[in-house]
């Protein structure tokens, strides 16, 4: 072992090439490194944050469905209630309206039969004084006895 | 190849000589032609080869991975960015489990220490006559191309962080709290010389034991690729079975000059570590 001035040249060399190495070598790769690792980090809790905002999101879809069903079922359930109300009215309406006409058939029948019966009362009346015309051929005055007769009319 | 040398010491000595350039015994300056001259040079002399690849793999080293950061974006990553970010986030790793401190130094430091150390062992994986042939063929005298095998280089890096360690230890305890921790425990105070030599040993022990790790590993990892390369100078069989056992022991290699690294930078930091760790 023969020592000599490469010792120290060493020395100096080392120490110049540990001085370069800490001030660019070192911290740009350290700093590339770190800021990846924080992007990676980052990119992993966003990935978190998006599943749990996709699950949210999810959630909220099934509840709006189902609200949209409940409304849905409720429209429907309006709807068959109108549709029988209407139907409940139609049916009244009918109903009212046959009455009424039956009531109009009723009283026009009811007008007929009074007339007839009318008509009837003056020909059995005619009938009657024509009888007893007849039978009272000579006593019997037809104006003299034209209130007798309206009376028996009435009466009939 | 082996066949150009003498003998197959002469083999030996010539791959472990580094490229010394210094002052000659004569006066004038120039490369060092052996051991002995490069010895006579004294200290003021540099390895020309360990200090050309150690600044070399750093530049490599550093030119990488400055543009991997500046292209460093926090998208999905490709090709270097990749590479780059898995050695760093490893590095970080390390420092995270073994440091539990806040300093901003220590990081940076392990990674230089890790791919610095890395890349000079990986030069062990080179044959080992390819380029000093191609050196010797340009008029060099000697190159030893793994700067992790020469202690200059591994000694000034572990002493670099034996003066952190120091350093650290003053500035996070004070220095009467440092020499507390080395005096006052771990026998009662009275007993403080014998705790001084003790921790003194164990303080001096690191940065030591730091350089001759990493040193001897791929020291002697080298020397078993030299003595494996005599083999090519024999007959076509022995050669075969040298190309066999070159080819075994790069692949073992491979797994050592990684661990040596990883050894290099975990003791780095521990050694920090227990610079800024109070003691109760």
């Amino acid at each position: 072992m023969n020592f000599n001035a490469t010792l120290i040249g060493q020395s100096i060399t080392f120490i110049f090439f540990v001085w370069f190495c800490m001030k660019f070598v070192w911290p740009p790769i350290m700093n590339a490194l770190d800021t990846r690792k924080k992007q990676i980090a980052d990119g992993l809790a966003a990935a978190d944050r998006g599943k749990h905002e996709l699950e949210l999101a999810a959630r909220k879809a099934g509840d709006n469905m189902r609200d949209a069903k409940a409304q849905a079922a409720e429209v429907l359930a309006q709807a068959e209630k109108r549709a029988a109300q209407i139907i409940e009215e139609a049916k009244q309406a009918a109903k009212e309206e046959g009455d009424r006409q039956l009531a109009a058939a009723q009283a026009n029948i009811e007008q007929e039969a009074n007339r007839a019966r009318e008509s009837l009362r003056e020909q059995v009346a005619a009938l009657a004084v024509a009888g007893a015309e007849k039978i009272l051929r000579r006593e019997v005055n037809a104006q003299t006895h034209a209130d007798l007769l309206s009376q028996l009319k009435a009466e009939l | 190849m082996a066949t150009e040398y003498a003998s197959s010491g002469e083999y030996i000595k010539h791959h472990l000589q580094n490229l010394t350039y210094g002052q000659h015994a004569d006066g004038t300056w120039g490369f060092a032609h052996g051991a002995a001259e490069a010895k006579a040079m004294g200290f003021w002399a540099i390895n020309v080869d360990s200090m050309a690849f150690a600044i070399g793999l750093g530049i490599l080293f550093l030119f990488l991975f400055r543009m991997a950061a500046k292209k460093a974006t926090a998208g999905v990553p490709s090709g270097l960015q990749n590479f780059v970010e898995w050695i760093v986030e490893f590095v970080d790793g390390s420092v995270r489990g073994s440091f539990s401190h806040q300093n901003a130094l220590v990081a940076p430091l392990a990674l230089t220490v890790f791919m610095w150390v890395f890349l000079m062992n990986l030069m062990d994986l080179f044959p080992v006559d390819w380029l000093p042939f191609v050196a010797s063929a340009s008029g060099l005298p000697h190159l030893k191309i793994v700067p992790s095998t020469d202690p200059n280089v591994t000694f000034g890096m572990s002493l670099s962080v034996f003066v952190l360690v120091l350093f650290y230890s003053v500035k996070m305890k004070g220095a009467g709290g440092f020499f507390s921790e080395l005096a006052f425990q771990p026998f009662p105070k009275f007993l403080f010389p014998v705790n001084l030599l003790l921790e003194g040993v164990g303080l001096i022990a690191k940065p030591i034991s730091l350089a001759l790790r990493l040193f001897g590993n791929m020291y002697a990892g080298e020397m078993i690729f030299i003595l494996i390369a005599l083999m090519f100078g024999g007959n076509w069989l022995l050669a075969v079975f040298g190309g066999t056992l070159q080819w075994a022991w790069a692949v073992f290699h491979i797994l050592i000059i990684t661990l040596q690294a990883f050894i290099f930078m975990t003791l780095t930091i521990v050694y920090l570590d227990m610079a800024h760790a109070e003691h109760h």
